[in-house]
């Protein structure tokens, strides 16, 4: 038997989808995702740097509606990992691995994520003085 | 051929010693990244009506360009450690696999220096 086409782990579609699994998931994709996201975090930073052209053109694309709708991904992805990856922490400490536990942390981080985005946009908007 | 399991001729040959520090690592930038990404937060909303001049001075002072190197540093090293588990997991490819691990790690090493000189020079002596 060659040993380098035998299954390999994770083979995720064997499995009946889960809030568990599904979490697991998106935190490796939000991870990815905010990868992704330090491309927007160095530019903005380089373009400071560099004056105030450039850092005006990073501004009018943050203010674009495609440069809106990524940061709002990548708000939620980051408030996700973040809230997520200290569920993370918790289970590291050896804490929460009841299955009740485990779905209860679970949808607390669902709600936590998604609530935090709308708050910080909420105060975002209001931050920047009630324009769009 | 021996019959031998794997994990019999693994036996008595010793630990690898440092098979743990991965996973460490992972877990202590994430410990690290969790003030930091609160602050880097609040902070960004904090400055969202900002022109250029008013981030160039927030980004400049003392407090905010050390957490801010702080914040890159450990988001690079976080982000590296991460995306090298997601390539080990889904690039089956041994040469393809070592390829995109090498892109991860030269990536996050050539943004991140990028990103902290950036910040230093704002901090130092700012845009010419």
């Amino acid at each position: 038997m060659q040993s380098d086409k035998r299954p390999l782990s994770p083979h995720l579609q064997v499995y009946k989808p889960q809030l568990t699994s599904m979490l697991s998931i998106l935190h490796r994709l939000t991870g990815v995702a905010l990868a992704a996201g330090t491309l927007l975090l160095v530019w903005w930073l380089v373009a400071a740097a560099a004056g105030p052209e450039a850092f005006g053109t990073v501004q009018a694309f943050v203010g674009s509606w495609l440069g809106r709708l990524l940061l709002l991904g990548w708000t939620f992805a980051l408030l996700y990992h973040l809230c997520n990856g200290v569920r993370h922490l918790v289970w590291d400490v050896g804490w929460g691995f009841e299955l009740t536990q485990v779905y209860a942390s679970g949808w607390i981080v669902v709600g936590a994520s998604v609530g935090l985005t709308i708050l910080v946009w909420i105060l975002g908007y209001a931050a920047r003085g009630g324009g769009i | 051929m021996t019959l031998k399991t794997p994990l019999a001729r693994a036996r008595g040959l010793g630990s690898a010693k440092t098979g743990a520090e991965h996973w460490w690592a992972e877990r202590w930038t994430a410990l690290a990244l969790v003030p930091l990404v609160i602050w880097f937060v609040i902070s960004v909303i904090a400055h969202m009506g900002d022109d250029y001049s008013a981030a160039v001075a927030w980004i400049g002072s003392p407090v905010t360009a050390v957490l801010l190197v702080l914040l890159i540093a450990a988001v690079f090293h976080h982000g590296q450690l991460g995306l090298q588990v997601v390539a080990e997991d889904y690039v089956h490819d041994e040469r393809w696999k070592l390829a995109v691990i090498f892109a991860v790690k030269g990536g996050a090493i050539m943004l991140s220096v990028a990103a902290i000189l950036a910040v230093l020079r704002i901090a130092l002596g700012g845009p010419a």
